[in-house]
């Protein structure tokens, strides 16, 4: 197990390595530097140079990532434009509300969409597991923007039941919690969908195995089966697609946060890029590569618990 | 008959074959209905669409749906309407050069990776794995900081993002293709990896990825509207979905049915793209279709 | 008094193209304490026998007629409970593939515990008998061996392991499917001498289904041939392999490689394939690739007795008879 933990972790630091040196040569390769990005069209050659030697940019590329790993892992990227504030300390606090909201997303979602695929699946072909089969299909692919802002419009303009802007009063739980429903259906409702769909089409095909016949003819009670013997397994597919879906949910959660006005990474990133705030921009899509990685590596190793055969590299 | 005759007779026989599946699936018609009226609009848009989508008049601005403008007008009098049909155009302008670029990429590299040999794969994948790890928006929002928000960015950083989807398909299906005991007797046979790859693994990893493909639109699509309306897209006056929406999001209190109308095509192409998918799938799959019953 | 004993079974999957009539009037009987061996090319019926005995049977089967009376009653009229109370306990099974039989993501130790759910007994307990269980099959370090998972172990003793299983609660009828056709020579071997040894000692009855014909002939005390979703010949193994009666049993014989005394380049086959079950012929159900078809066999012909406890469904004995 812990063989594979580490070398999981391997990957995983690989991966972050590869992903921040691919954005450094992306940046490069496109045309658009950051200092015209920051200073704008119209700042004088000193100036641009003075900020290019600040910034290391009149150093060679591999310099250039060699030295922003090096600072990575002092924990530095770089300074605020404006208020010359650590972007570390900025970027990490605004994670807190990101993460909030995408856990809370996701843990509701997940246990709708697990208990309808379990639904679905027991009573296949049933007229409730048809109308939940259109309802997930119908709600897979519709853009979590556009659920926000119609549930913006329905439930607190129209409605009023819910507030529409903010994260609510700092320490005050019920008020978050409140204003943490709307944004968490926005971006939860799809995946409620998607995972009712996968652990259907898993239930099934686990439902229809060798192992499961040997429980039915040892008399072993059928939900005991159901729960124990086959979700276990089927629920193997769902913990990888729920650690790869961060990456969509951490997207949705830009659009959701600008609609509800919500503190946050993808506010964070909007307002930079609209002050040309160049450092912040970097740093927020850094984080948000980090959490994604570690996502994919957590659900990694939880397969791993669940699953015997994965630990021992079978 | 020739051997091309045959083979674009088959071809033909074939299409007809999915398509009479697919219309008899209630969810695929539907799909394919509504896939047909977007397109259609979208392409016909100079002729069907009643107003310029771009001309002022702020005489008429922000009306109610009425009998000259179906959906109303916006905050400077344009005709919510010819919006929506041209914002459909925008919509396909970005979709389609990006899921083709996608999926030639994710072609060339998937094949690669699994015909080739073991190194080659895992450089691929490791690069695969490597593009996946940005969140799309994410790595959308940082390019665009750089260059400015533009069509050709949106295209380009989804289409980059997009590669692997395709990529790991094509190389999964390559790799089992590989194993099977017709390719393995034309290679016994010496043929050459060009023909093995343009005859026997191409039209086998076609249909798969033809139902990906058209279950990848609305994604690309939702996309494309997502960072339009974060400004981050397209930009205005062009009339796209997002950008549309942006401008009711301005008004949400006051004048609702600009939201309304907007999100409406988003939500129609999603869902018609993803029925037609969704049937397609089960046409394209046999395997999926027998599945009912034992 | 028979453990099982099948009378006159019918039982139909209702397909697109129409009832298909997997058994048609099958009657067996497993008397205490013997082995009966069920011999069949694949498609005989013998997967929908063993369903229709345990009832847990594909939704679109459907039993036409007949009675599987199990110790005299009829496990045809029992509810759901009832036969969830028999499997396990009174009757068991073990399957075709060991590599399939196991739960994947549960220890052995786990999954031996969790089908003796009925005792109300400390875990410790459960273990301690499950690793007894473990011993008497063969397998070394039993104890330590029930906290390993089923892909640690090889497809012998996963075989090993489902027929420790079976035998737990020592049931009164065992039913092994095939229980030795995915593994190699040797193992089978081993594995029938203890599936027999542990027979013994139980005193269960076992119906033992194989299409390999020196298996049965080596653990059966009796053997029933199907063809076809029909019985085509019963008897004692000792007078169906040496006598045969049916012209099906016959030509089975003739191709199995254990029997072949000349020899031969060319394996011997029956030519001609299974009927279709939906659109049965009139006659015979062997009648076309029969090599001794004669006027008849337009007719069905009944299970006749060709001497004391053997009995065919071939109009020659009818006909040796009267002649």
């Amino acid at each position: 197990m812990l063989t594979y933990i580490l070398r999981r972790l391997g990957l995983a630091a690989l991966i972050t390595v590869l992903a921040v040196t691919l954005l450094f040569l992306i940046i490069h390769m496109i045309p658009g530097d950051p200092v015209s990005t920051m200073l704008g069209p119209k700042a004088s050659p000193e100036l641009r140079a003075a900020l290019e030697a600040r910034m290391g940019l009149d150093k060679p590329l591999p310099v250039q990532i060699g030295l922003f790993f090096a600072n990575m892992l002092r924990g530095d990227l770089g300074m605020d434009v404006f208020t010359n504030r650590p972007v570390t300390m900025i970027v990490l606090g605004q994670i807190p509300h990101t993460l909030v909201l995408i856990l809370f997303s996701i843990l509701w979602s997940a246990l709708l969409g697990i208990a309808l695929g379990c639904y679905s699946a027991v009573n296949r072909n049933s007229f409730g597991d048809r109308l939940a089969g259109v309802l997930s299909v119908s709600v897979i692919a519709v853009p979590a923007f556009v659920v926000s802002l119609y549930s913006l419009l329905i439930f607190a303009v129209k409605l009023q039941w819910f507030p529409a802007i903010g994260a609510g009063e700092p320490g005050a739980w019920g008020d978050q919690f409140h204003h943490l429903i709307l944004p968490s259906l926005a971006i939860g409702l799809s995946w409620v969908g998607y995972i009712a769909r996968l652990v259907r089409a898993s239930m099934l095909e686990v439902m229809g195995e060798g192992h499961v016949r040997t429980a039915r003819a040892f008399g072993l009670p059928e939900r005991r089966i159901t729960y124990r013997y086959a979700l276990r397994l089927a629920i193997l597919p769902t913990v990888t697609v729920i650690g790869v879906g961060m990456g969509f949910l951490l997207s949705a959660a830009v659009f959701t946060e600008i609609v509800f006005s919500r503190p946050g990474l993808g506010k964070l990133v909007i307002d930079s890029i609209t002050t040309r705030n160049y450092p912040v921009v970097m740093g927020s899509v850094l984080f948000s590569t980090l959490i994604f990685v570690a996502s994919t590596t957590l659900a990694d190793i939880i397969n791993a618990i669940l699953d015997p055969r994965i630990r021992a590299g079978k | 008959m020739t051997d091309t005759a045959i083979a674009l007779y088959k071809a033909r026989s074939e299409l007809g074959e999915i398509i009479y599946h697919l219309v008899r699936n209630p969810l695929g018609l539907a799909g394919l209905i509504i896939v047909v009226a977007i397109v259609g609009s979208a392409l016909l848009a100079p002729w069907i669409a009643p107003y310029d989508p771009v001309a002022m008049n702020i005489q008429d601005r922000l009306q109610g749906p009425n009998a000259a403008h179906l959906l109303g007008t916006d905050q400077i009098g344009r005709d919510t309407f010819s919006r929506v049909i041209w914002g459909g155009r925008v919509a396909l302008k970005v979709a389609l050069p990006t899921i083709a670029g996608a999926v030639a990429f994710g072609l060339l590299l998937g094949m690669i990776a699994g015909y080739g040999p073991k190194w080659l794969d895992s450089l691929i994948v490791l690069f695969f794995d490597t593009v996946r790890s940005f969140p799309t928006v994410m790595f959308a929002l940082a390019v665009v900081a750089l260059v400015g928000p533009s069509l050709n960015t949106v295209i380009f950083v989804i289409m980059v993002t997009s590669i692997p989807t395709y990529g790991r398909v094509v190389r999964t299906l390559t790799q089992s293709l590989k194993q099977s005991e017709f390719i393995t007797a034309e290679r016994s046979l010496g043929a050459k990896v060009p023909r093995i790859m343009g005859i026997h693994i191409l039209p086998n990893v076609l249909g798969p990825l033809a139902v990906l493909a058209a279950m990848d639109i609305p994604t690309v699509v939702g996309l494309e509207a997502g960072l339009s309306f974060l400004g981050m897209g397209v930009k205005p006056p062009t009339p796209s979905w997002g950008v549309l929406l942006a401008d009711g999001y301005a008004l949400i209190r006051n004048t609702p049915w600009l939201i309304i109308a907007g999100g409406i095509p988003l939500i129609l192409t999603t869902l018609g793209f993803t029925f037609l998918g969704e049937a397609l799938r089960d046409v394209v799959d046999p395997k999926l279709r027998g599945k009912g019953g034992k | 008094m028979a453990v099982l004993d099948i009378r006159d079974l019918s039982v139909s999957y209702s397909t697109p193209r129409g009832s298909l009539r997997a058994l048609r009037n099958v009657s067996l009987t497993v008397p205490e304490g013997k082995i009966v061996g069920i011999v069949g090319e694949s498609g005989c019926g013998k997967s929908t026998l063993i369903s229709s005995i345990i009832r847990l049977m594909a939704p679109n089967a459907r039993v036409g007629s007949g009675e599987v009376r199990f110790k005299g009653a009829d496990l045809l009229a029992r509810s759901e409970a009832e036969m969830r109370a028999l499997r396990g306990t009174e009757i068991s099974m073990v399957f075709q593939d060991p590599m399939q039989t196991h739960n994947p993501v549960l220890t052995v130790g786990q999954q031996m515990v969790d089908i003796q759910y009925r005792d109300k007994k400390p875990k410790a307990e459960k273990l301690k008998r499950a690793a007894e269980m473990l011993a008497l099959v063969g397998i070394p370090d039993p104890e330590a061996r029930l906290n390993q998972y089923p892909f640690e172990f090889s497809g012998g003793m996963r075989q090993r392991i489902a027929i420790a299983m079976a035998l737990m609660a020592r049931p009164a009828l065992l039913i092994a499917d095939e229980p030795t056709t995915a593994l190699d020579a040797t193992l089978e071997v081993q594995i029938i001498k203890r599936l027999k040894e542990l027979q013994d000692e139980i005193g269960c009855g076992v119906l033992f289904i194989s299409h390999h014909l020196g298996v049965i002939a080596e653990l059966c005390d009796e053997v029933v041939v199907m063809y076809a979703g029909e019985v085509v010949e019963s008897g004692t193994v000792r007078d169906v392999f040496h006598n045969p009666a049916h012209p099906y049993t016959a030509a089975l014989l003739d191709c199995d490689p254990g029997h072949i005394k000349v020899k031969t380049r060319v394996l011997p086959t029956i030519p001609g394939n299974i009927p279709d079950l939906v659109n049965l012929p009139k006659g015979c159900i062997f009648a076309d690739r029969c090599d001794k078809r004669h006027r008849a066999c337009d007719t069905r012909p009944a299970l006749w007795t060709a001497r004391a406890g053997h009995r065919a469904a071939c109009h020659l004995i009818a006909e040796r008879e009267t002649a």
